[in-house]
Order: structure tokens, then C-alpha cells, then sequence
């Protein structure tokens, strides 16, 4: 253990001499109250330390100790359903020990290492085992079966000794090489090193989210990465939390970074009760949350997104498809550039440091599809909310970050403003993975290209078109162009829009999804043709399938296509029945 | 150490001075400076090294000489004594009485500072507060243990909207302790009487714990100001199980007291000059409030702050809204057309309205009626700016039926009377009453189910509201879609009450508000 002393406190950012043999990013703890820390820098001045815990009267002259290794997080069963802190300090037993308030100094496990599993052993002494072999399994939660690898870093050998079935504390042995290596339930990773894979994969599967505008118009793969900036009150953290429900990942990792301390409460409160639509299971029990408010210390904010890939990449490690959340990118960008401030660095721009972009794009890498050590297929998709000061998306985060992501979904003020939510627009957002999914989607509705293509062309004519009539009004247009406007509210309305309190509509599968788009289109060619045909458009828009058709998507439920088949049989009919009766009578 | 002073000091420039070391100060530890009039000034540690020592002053720097002035380090941070004796006085910013009464009786202190709150100890905030207001109620309901800050302007009302919120806000079916938490930060004295006043009116004024840190007092005072409040705030909600409303103004002004000594210690600055650690300052206010598993208690937090030129993206409304849950936004157009409380519903928004509204806690019809009216009102908007374009004349019916609409929503909805209190199912009968000058198939945010059930004139009741101007005749033009829709508009019946009449006085003496 090397010590030395403090000789400059300035706020999270500590100075210390005495420290020339600790290595750049070791942990260390930090004065009297043993805080925990890290070290950032080093010069002829010392080392500088950023600090994790409030250091309030903290002094120079006292004592810091290094622990030699770097800033790592523990790795085992029982992470799923915990809520952790920017360091991995399970917030549950911080309450247990210190109360409702963090005090600073204090200490817990981030597994309960005196916590017994269930371990059922999938190797036999004389196998091969190196880094990512599958040694045995653990049922995590009902819905999670938790597999327990040789960490990246095994020596290669065979497996010497492999403990029978039974109940295992997270310490205990459970395996052995012939290479002098143990294995346990747990093992402890860096965070700021990712964990290494075989080689990467290309991501052709999509991330079924339930939100018809991302699924059909702006698709995710899994292993992909997106963003959602939008000024505030645009619903980024209500679409991370619809996504983190609903997604068909099999774990979320869901990192509150800087946010609001209730929004953490609200995830807590209604995810255990929220039953994941694919599983009937609780979503609680494939999610880690990582929870650094905005109201607890910086350092820990920045550092709390790479305890948060750093799960993910322990998951993805098993085989799994893991998302991670992370709300807010910003609030960790604000953190870098506080405490590059504080270090007196030369700002690039507004204040952030210059390697932002090289940060943002090493978090952003380490998403993707992945041939695992242990030879699984096996994901981490990254979705991170992006808060853009005053709602510019010209400011720094936001552009460096679309950079590095492959999808957009840009928050629209208007959308939120007339309560249009997901408020995703329709006009700023993209997503590079389109051709990607074709082949994917071939498979369920080979229509989806092109349905999704005429939707947003129709989608853009329309915002084009209401340039000209916020000028002269709907009144002047020539009826194809009125239709065009019809069809568009009728899109907004009954596809785009999706209600987060609606019991039916809150999640859409695929299938819906995709009938819902193919009923509107009909509509849309059927009535362009009885335009052209000669009917007047008030009566097509006084049709009463209009309204039918806006309000499927909350009375068909997601097994129900016959509703759906049903409305466009309808639809047909009544522009049979206009085809039958041309316009004798208009429709007053 | 206590009670040692240490003579000279070698730099004194604004509020930051820099003292030789002599001894080991702690970071954020509270300093009294002393100058050659012997007038005891504090300040607080922000930079300390084993050479010197950085000190923030809390007061003014005029008369500090290098040689003469004497540093005392104290040896604890910045605390404020706490009682249930708080309730009624009046303190300075440093939470010294200010009311020329003696210190309240205790022996306990707190750090100003606090601790953050573990997010797994928070209790999720349900409980819905009746403001009386219907832009706030109906459409962006205030929450027990929620920071929902007012963004004015100047010369916008927002003081007489948060006074009638003090004054009328309750909980339905609950009588429980409360108290209200007044920080006023470099604002007028006039403002500060107004608020003096308002409380003694309605009869609170033994139950409000005042921070005066006026326009005339050191702007540094105020970066301690709205923390000895919030201080007082969670002594008396979460150790003595009230419920606190606390209401921080003027915001601005603290954040440019920040500023001040942002630029004065030579700072990179981030936007409009303002310091990078804006946003985490900040939230070390604002995320002062809310509820724990281990107290009845709650701090719900109505900050107000002018926004600078109006302007929403500035950082400080800006930042402001990234953490708070929501916001109210008070707007200058609706003020000048003279409707109070002009709030302008679109921009605002209640974070927590969805979990705090519905059946049980409001009315069934509560979610529904409310987005229903957003996306209506929104349509108003554009409706409008067609109108300036091409007179509106030359409109469709329907889009005139709009512009009816959002005018009826602007005078009977927004507007009401400053002591008029409107219940919750009132508001929303209001609602309902507009909705009903529309064509039905506009209403694709109700359910058919709500509509039957409330919308006047569905099933053949009469409607609740009566201006039979036309709209009626307009929804029957455009609404040809199907035999139900049309017939429920024309239904002129008599005006309920509640519209214009002001329910007043009544609540005025009633001691029962709170949060």
C-alpha cells in the first residue's frame, strides 16, 4: 500500500504528494473519512485525485492510501434488480446502514458476498477452459438464468476440478484449470476497459421496441446505437423509460446519470409491477439500474456510465441481447467539463474539453454484436438521451454525439407541446439501419420497406404542403394535395402517436404495427384513386372509417389483426359504395 | 482552530479573498473575517492548500485592508439552528433573525448543505394538490413533493399566481401540518410585503418561515440564502413530519450572484458567462424537495424566476427546467390581452400529473380531458397564425370553430379571479363544456366512453355551457360523420356558475391551505 498526503483541496478535484508509485486511474481512499477515489493525473505537483463522495472539509495533510488497482466493478449474480450508485454501491443497503440521506464514507458491498446460489455446473473436468468458457449456471431471477464464465483474462488449460451442484456463496470455489486458476461466482472488471470479444458482428436483427415510429420508421438493431436528444419537457426520459419496459432485450441497464432523483424513485416504484409483455414476468427482474442524481457528486456522475456498460458487456458476455440506457450523455459531458475546470484545462468548445468527442466515441464502441470469448452471439445496444442547452442541437454534445450513433430520434418541441407523444420527429430523425433489417424483415412482412418509404414520403410532402398553408390555408389546394393532408393527421393520429397511459396501445408488436401502416396506406390509395376517379374530397373526409381508423390502434389489441382486417374490409367497402354513387349528393 | 486569528491576508479582489496558510483549513469551512472596524463578516473555504487559502465572503469586502484584516477558521461548515420555533420568524439570508426578536431556542444545528437524498429512500410523489387554479389543476397539476418552478418575466403576475397558490392549495380529504418556506433572493422590499402581506391575509403568517435576503443586501448572501431556507425546509418536513412549501424568488438573481463569483475566481465560463457547474448547482437546490420512506413529511417547491428578454433557452430557465419536474410558464401575450392568470399552458408541463390524476385520486376522465385539450389548443395556435396571414374570413368553418374554441378557452378556462378557487371537477367540467363546441371526430384523444359520459350533449343531456354564437351551427357543418356527432354542439344550455362567479373571500381566512 503506498500513502501519501493531501496538499490541495479545491472542491471534488484533491491534490496529493507522495504518490509517485500509484498508476494512473488506481482507485484511491481519499483523507480521514476514507472517500473513495481516483486518480486522474500526474506531475512534479502530485497526483491529482477526483473524488467520488462529498469531501466537504477535507484538509490538506491528510492521509491517502492507494489500493493499486483501478477503479473496477464486481461481477456475479444478484446484480439484476439492484439499484447502484455511480460507483456501484447498492443504494438499497446504503439506506439500510445510513438512512434516507447519503452520508459520504460509506461503505457496502456491491454483491452481498454472504448472499448462496444455486450453481449447476456445465463443465466436466478435462474440458477445455479459457477465457469466456461457460463453467456452470446460476438462476439469476425466474426470467434471467445467469451464466458463470472463466473471466476474459484465464489462462488457457483444463478444467481440474468442478464443484458439484448445490448452493455456492459468491467466494466459494466453484471450478478450477490445470493452468493454477480458480473461478468463482464473482469476478471484478475495470471500468474503463471493455471487455474483449472474438470479433464483431453485423447487426441485422432489430430491437423490437413497441413504439410503432421507432419499429417501423426509425428502426434499432440490436447492437446499435442511438440517440434522443430534445429540450427539456420533450419526453426523452418518458421514451427511455417506455423503451427500458418494452424492448425485447433480454437485460436493460438503465443509467439515471445526473438526472432527477424521482425519476429513479418512479423506475423503482412501477417496474417491479410492470409485466414484460413477451416473458409474463416482471421487467424488474432483468434490470440493473445505476442511479447518480443530479444532486449527488460530479466525479461519480462521470463515472457512472462506464459502471453501466460495464454490466452490460458481463451480460452481453453470457450470450445475452443487452440494452443500455443512458439519461443523460449530457449531464456526463457537463460532469467531464466541470471537473476539466477544475483542473484548469484549455477549453475547446463551450467549456467542454477537447477529447469530449474521443469520450463520447469510446462509450459509443463499446455497443455492438459481438462473437463473445466464450464463442455466444451476443449484444449491447446503446440508446443515450441527449439534453442540448435551450433545445439547440447545434451545441457540442449533440453533434459529436451524432457522429458515433447510427440513429437519431430528434424530440420535436411542437409534438410535445400538443401533448403528440413519443414526440419523435418525423422530419429530423433517421436511422442508418434500415437496409441493414431488410433482410430480417423480409421474413414477417416483406411490405415494410416499402410501406415504411411511402409513409415518410407522404410524411415529408405533407410538411412541405403545410409551409403553403400556414400562407393561404388548406381551402386552395388542389384535392390530391387536401388528401395528402388527411392522410397525414390520419398517420399522426393513429400510427405515430401512441399513448403511454393506454393500457392497449402503450406496447405495439410488430404484426400490429405494420397492419396498422398497411390499413392508412390502403386508405390513402384507395381514396387518391377515387380523386382521380372524379369524387369530390369532402367526401371522402366526412367518411366515417376515418375516425375508425384513428382510433384501431387502442381498441385492437396486439393478437386482434382480425380488427384490423376488419376496419380495411371496411375501408374497401366504403369507397365501393362513393365508386357506386358518384357525386349526386354532396356531403352536407 | 476556534477562537485563533491570523492577521493579514495577501490578495482581495469581489468576494474572494486569499489568506497565507497558517493552518489546515478544510474545503467549505466556515471563516470569520474580520476587518480593521472590527465588523464581523463570513465567508467559507473554497480553495485550500497547504500554501494558501481561498475564502468566499458572504457579505461585502469594503474596508478589508491586507495587512489589518484577521481570519478566524471556525472549524465547522455554514449551519443554521433549527426548531419548531422557526415557524413564524423572520431570518436573514445567513439565517440570523431579522425580525429583532433573539435567536430561537434550540441547541440544534444543521450544514446548509444538506446530504442528497438516496433515490431508494425516496417515496415516489402521488398526492395531488388543488390549487384552485384551473391552467395548473386541469392541465398541469401540482403534486405534493414536487420543485415546480413559476418562468415569468417582469412586470408578469407571477408573485399574485404563487401567493394564490399559498393561499388556496390543499389536499383533498386530508387536514395535516403544514408550513410554507419563504427564500426571497435580491427582490424588491415591496415584493417581500406583498408575500407579508398575502400570508397575514390568509392567516398563515404563524406558520411561514422567511429567508429575507433583500435587493439591498450583499448579492453573495444569496448563494446561502435559498439553502438556510431549504435547511429549515427539511428540519421541519422530514424531522417533524409537516408539510413544507417552499418558495424560492427570485432564482435569477441567485444565479448571477453565482456568476459573480464564478468570473471574480477567474473561472472558464460556460454559456452567457454563467459557470460550467451551473446545472449541478442548481440541482443541489432544486432536488431539496420531495418525499422519504421515513418521514409523513414532504418539501414541495415553487421556485420563480424571471427569465431574462423572455427568453426560455436562457441557461437559467434553461437548467432550471432539465431538473425541475415541469414547469409553469407565465406569459406576457396572454397577460396583455388580460387574462389572469396568464399562464400559458402549452410550454408548461407537470412531470408528475400522470401518476397523480385520474380515477381516485382526480376523475376518471382527468388524463384523457386534459391531452385532449393540449392537442386542441395546440391546433388553435396554428389556426391563429393562418388567420394573421389570410384574414379569417377566408378560413373553413372548421377552422373557425377552433378559433372560437381557443378564445372561449382563454376567458373561461385560464381566466379566472384571483381569489377564485375552483375545484377540481369544476375545472374539468369546464373543459368538457369547450370540447363540446367541437365536432366529435376532432376529439381522438378521448375515448368513446369518456365522450358518452361526459361530453354535453352526447347522450342527450344538455351541455353545461351556453354561448350560442355560431358554434354550434359550425360543428354541424363540418361534422357530418355519422348521426351521433353533430346534435350535442347546438346544445345551448344554461351557463353554470361557475364561470364568471368568484368563489370568494371564503378560503381568505382559512387556515387550512398548505402544501
Amino acid at each position: 500500500m503506498i500513502e501519501g498526503r493531501i496538499t490541495r483541496v479545491m472542491g471534488p478535484v484533491v491534490v496529493a504528494g507522495g504518490l509517485g508509485g500509484v498508476g494512473l486511474f488506481d482507485v484511491v481512499e481519499v483523507g480521514e473519512a476514507r472517500l473513495a477515489g481516483e486518480v486522474i493525473k500526474m506531475d512534479d505537483g502530485g497526483a491529482t485525485i477526483q473524488v467520488y463522495e462529498d469531501n466537504t472539509g477535507m484538509r490538506p495533510g491528510e492521509i491517502v492510501r492507494s489500493l493499486g488497482v483501478p477503479l473496477s466493478v464486481t461481477l456475479g449474480p444478484g446484480l439484476l434488480g439492484t439499484i447502484y450508485d455511480g460507483i456501484q454501491r447498492p443504494l438499497e443497503r446504503l439506506k439500510a446502514s445510513s438512512g434516507s440521506f447519503i452520508a459520504a464514507g460509506t461503505k457496502s458491498e456491491s454483491l452481498p458476498l454472504d448472499s448462496v446460489w444455486d450453481f449447476a455446473p456445465a463443465a466436466s473436468v478435462g474440458d477445455p477452459v479459457g477465457p469466456g468458457t461457460l463453467l456452470g449456471v446460476v438462476r439469476e431471477t425466474e426470467l434471467v438464468e445467469h451464466r458463470v464464465m472463466a473471466p476474459p483474462g484465464a489462462r488457457p488449460g483444463r478444467v481440474s476440478r468442478i464443484a458439484p451442484r448445490g448452493r455456492y456463496a459468491l467466494r466459494d470455489i466453484v471450478a478450477s484449470s490445470d493452468a493454477g486458476e480458480d473461478f468463482r461466482l464473482v469476478q471484478e472488471w475495470p471500468v474503463r476497459r471493455p471487455r474483449p470479444s472474438r470479433r464483431r458482428l453485423a447487426p441485422t436483427e432489430p430491437l423490437m421496441t413497441g413504439l410503432r415510429v421507432i419499429d417501423i420508421l426509425f428502426p434499432i438493431s440490436k447492437g446499435g446505437t442511438a440517440a434522443i436528444p430534445g429540450a427539456f419537457g420533450t419526453g426523452k426520459t418518458m421514451t427511455q423509460h417506455a423503451l427500458a419496459k418494452f424492448c425485447d432485450a433480454d437485460i436493460i441497464v438503465y443509467v439515471g446519470c445526473g438526472e432527477r432523483g424521482n425519476e429513479m424513485t418512479e423506475v423503482l416504484t412501477e417496474f417491479p409491477h410492470l409485466v414484460d409483455p413477451r416473458t409474463g414476468r416482471s421487467i424488474m427482474e432483468r434490470t440493473v439500474l445505476i442511479a447518480n442524481t443530479s444532486n449527488m457528486p460530479v466525479a461519480a456522475r462521470e463515472v457512472s456510465i462506464y459502471t453501466g456498460i460495464t454490466l452490460a458487456e458481463y451480460y452481453r458476455d453470457m450470450g445475452y441481447d443487452v440494452a443500455v440506457m443512458a439519461d443523460s450523455t449530457s449531464r456526463w459531458a457537463e460532469a467531464l467539463r466541470e471537473l476539466s475546470g477544475r483542473l484548469e484545462e484549455m477549453p475547446a468548445e463551450e467549456g467542454f474539453p477537447a477529447y469530449l468527442p474521443t469520450r463520447l466515441a469510446e462509450f459509443y464502441e463499446r455497443g455492438g454484436r459481438v462473437e463473445t470469448l466464450g464463442g455466444r452471439p451476443g449484444s449491447i445496444s446503446i440508446i443515450g438521451a441527449v439534453s442540448p442547452p435551450g433545445g439547440d442541437f447545434s451545441e457540442p454534445v449533440t453533434q459529436h454525439t451524432k457522429r458515433f450513433i447510427r440513429c437519431f430520434w430528434g424530440l420535436d418541441k411542437d409534438l410535445a407541446y400538443a401533448r403528440h407523444y413519443p414526440a419523435i420527429s418525423w422530419i429530423d430523425s433517421y436511422s442508418e439501419y434500415v437496409e441493414e433489417l431488410k433482410d430480417w424483415w423480409d421474413g414477417v412482412d416483406p411490405a415494410w420497406f416499402a410501406l415504411r418509404s411511402r409513409a415518410m414520403e407522404l410524411l415529408k410532402r405533407e410538411q412541405r404542403l403545410q409551409q403553403i398553408v400556414r400562407l393561404i390555408g388548406p381551402d386552395a389546394l388542389p384535392d390530391e394535395q387536401r388528401l395528402i393532408l388527411i392522410t397525414a393527421d390520419l398517420l399522426k393520429n393513429g400510427f405515430l402517436q401512441q399513448s403511454s397511459f393506454d393500457e392497449v396501445d402503450r406496447f405495439c408488436s410488430p404484426r400490429k404495427a405494420i397492419l396498422l401502416i398497411r390499413a392508412i396506406m390502403d386508405f390513402h390509395t384507395r381514396a387518391e384513386a377515387a380523386i382521380k376517379g372524379g369524387t369530390p374530397l369532402p367526401r371522402i373526409a366526412s367518411l366515417p372509417v376515418r375516425e375508425r381508423l384513428s382510433r384501431l390502434k387502442s381498441e385492437v389489441s396486439n393478437e386482434g389483426a382480425e380488427g384490423i382486417e376488419a376496419a380495411m374490409r371496411e375501408v374497401a367497402a366504403a369507397f365501393d359504395a362513393i365508386g357506386r354513387a358518384p357525386a349526386a349528393e354532396e356531403g352536407r | 482552530m476556534r477562537g485563533i486569528e491570523h492577521r493579514g491576508i495577501v490578495h482581495a479582489e469581489g468576494p474572494i479573498l486569499v489568506a497565507e496558510c497558517t493552518e489546515r483549513a478544510g474545503f467549505g469551512e466556515l471563516v470569520a473575517v474580520y476587518g480593521r472596524d472590527g465588523a464581523r463578516r463570513v465567508g467559507r473555504v473554497l480553495d485550500s492548500s497547504d500554501r494558501s487559502v481561498a475564502i468566499q465572503l458572504f457579505s461585502s469586502n469594503a474596508g478589508l485592508s491586507l495587512e489589518e484584516t484577521r481570519v478566524e477558521y471556525l472549524a465547522r461548515s455554514l449551519e443554521l439552528r433549527v426548531g419548531p420555533d422557526l415557524l413564524g420568524r423572520i431570518f436573514d439570508g445567513l439565517g440570523r433573525p431579522a425580525d429583532d426578536y433573539p435567536e430561537i431556542l434550540s441547541s440544534e444545528f444543521r450544514d446548509v448543505n444538506g446530504s442528497p437524498i438516496n433515490p431508494a429512500a425516496r417515496v415516489y410523489p402521488r398526492d395531488f394538490i388543488q390549487t384552485g387554479i384551473s391552467a395548473i389543476d386541469g392541465m398541469n397539476t401540482l403534486i405534493r413533493g414536487q420543485k415546480l418552478p413559476l418562468f415569468s418575466g417582469n412586470g408578469l403576475p407571477h408573485n399574485r399566481i404563487a401567493a394564490q397558490i399559498t393561499r388556496q392549495a390543499r389536499i383533498l380529504s386530508a387536514d395535516e401540518p403544514f408550513a410554507v418556506v419563504f427564500a426571497a433572493m435580491g427582490i424588491k422590499y415591496d415584493v417581500a410585503r406583498f408575500f407579508v402581506e398575502s400570508f397575514e391575509r390568509s392567516g398563515v403568517l404563524a406558520r411561514v418561515v422567511m429567508f429575507f435576503s433583500l435587493a439591498d443586501s450583499p448579492s453573495i448572501e444569496r448563494l446561502v440564502t435559498p439553502r438556510s431556507a431549504l435547511t429549515a425546509a427539511e428540519y421541519l418536513a422530514y424531522e417533524r413530519g409537516m408539510h413544507v412549501l417552499v418558495i424560492l424568488t427570485d432564482m435569477t438573481n441567485y444565479c448571477e450572484a453565482l456568476r459573480e463569483v464564478s468570473a471574480s475566481r477567474g473561472e472558464v465560463p460556460s454559456r452567457k458567462g454563467y459557470p460550467g457547474y451551473l446545472y449541478s448547482d442548481l440541482a443541489s437546490l432544486y432536488e431539496r424537495a420531495g418525499r422519504i420512506e421515513s418521514s409523513s413529511g414532504s418539501i414541495t417547491q415553487i421556485p420563480i424566476l424571471s427569465m431574462p428578454n423572455d427568453d426560455i433557452t436562457n441557461p437559467i430557465p434553461d437548467l432550471t427546467g432539465y431538473i425541475t419536474e415541469g414547469q409553469i410558464v407565465v406569459d406576457r401575450e396572454l397577460s396583455q390581452k388580460g387574462v389572469y392568470p396568464p399562464i400559458a399552458v402549452m410550454p408548461s408541463l407537470s412531470r408528475l400529473m400522470k401518476d397523480g390524476i385520474g380515477e381516485g385520486m382526480t376523475r376518471e376522465d382527468h388524463k384523457d380531458l386534459s391531452t385532449q385539450l393540449f392537442a386542441s389548443y395546440a391546433r388553435v395556435r396554428n389556426v391563429r397564425n393562418l388567420s394573421a396571414i389570410i384574414g379569417e374570413e377566408e378560413l373553413s368553418v372548421l377552422d373557425k370553430t377552433y378559433l372560437r374554441f381557443g378564445e372561449r378557452f382563454e376567458t373561461e378556462f385560464l381566466a379566472q379571479g384571483e381569489d377564485e378557487d375552483r375545484s377540481i371537477g369544476e375545472t374539468l367540467d369546464i373543459g368538457w363544456r369547450l370540447l363540446g363546441a367541437l365536432p366529435r371526430e376532432e376529439l381522438l384523444r378521448l375515448s368513446l366512453s369518456l365522450i358518452e359520459r361526459h361530453l354535453p350533449g352526447a347522450d342527450g343531456r344538455t351541455g353545461g355551457a351556453g354561448v350560442s354564437d355560431g358554434a354550434g351551427a359550425a360543428g354541424g357543418a363540418t361534422a357530418s360523420g355519422g348521426a351521433t356527432a353533430s346534435g350535442g354542439a347546438t346544445a345551448a344550455g344554461a351557463a353554470t356558475a361557475s364561470g364568471g362567479a368568484m368563489a370568494a373571500g371564503g378560503r381568505g381566512a382559512d387556515a387550512k391551505g398548505g402544501a
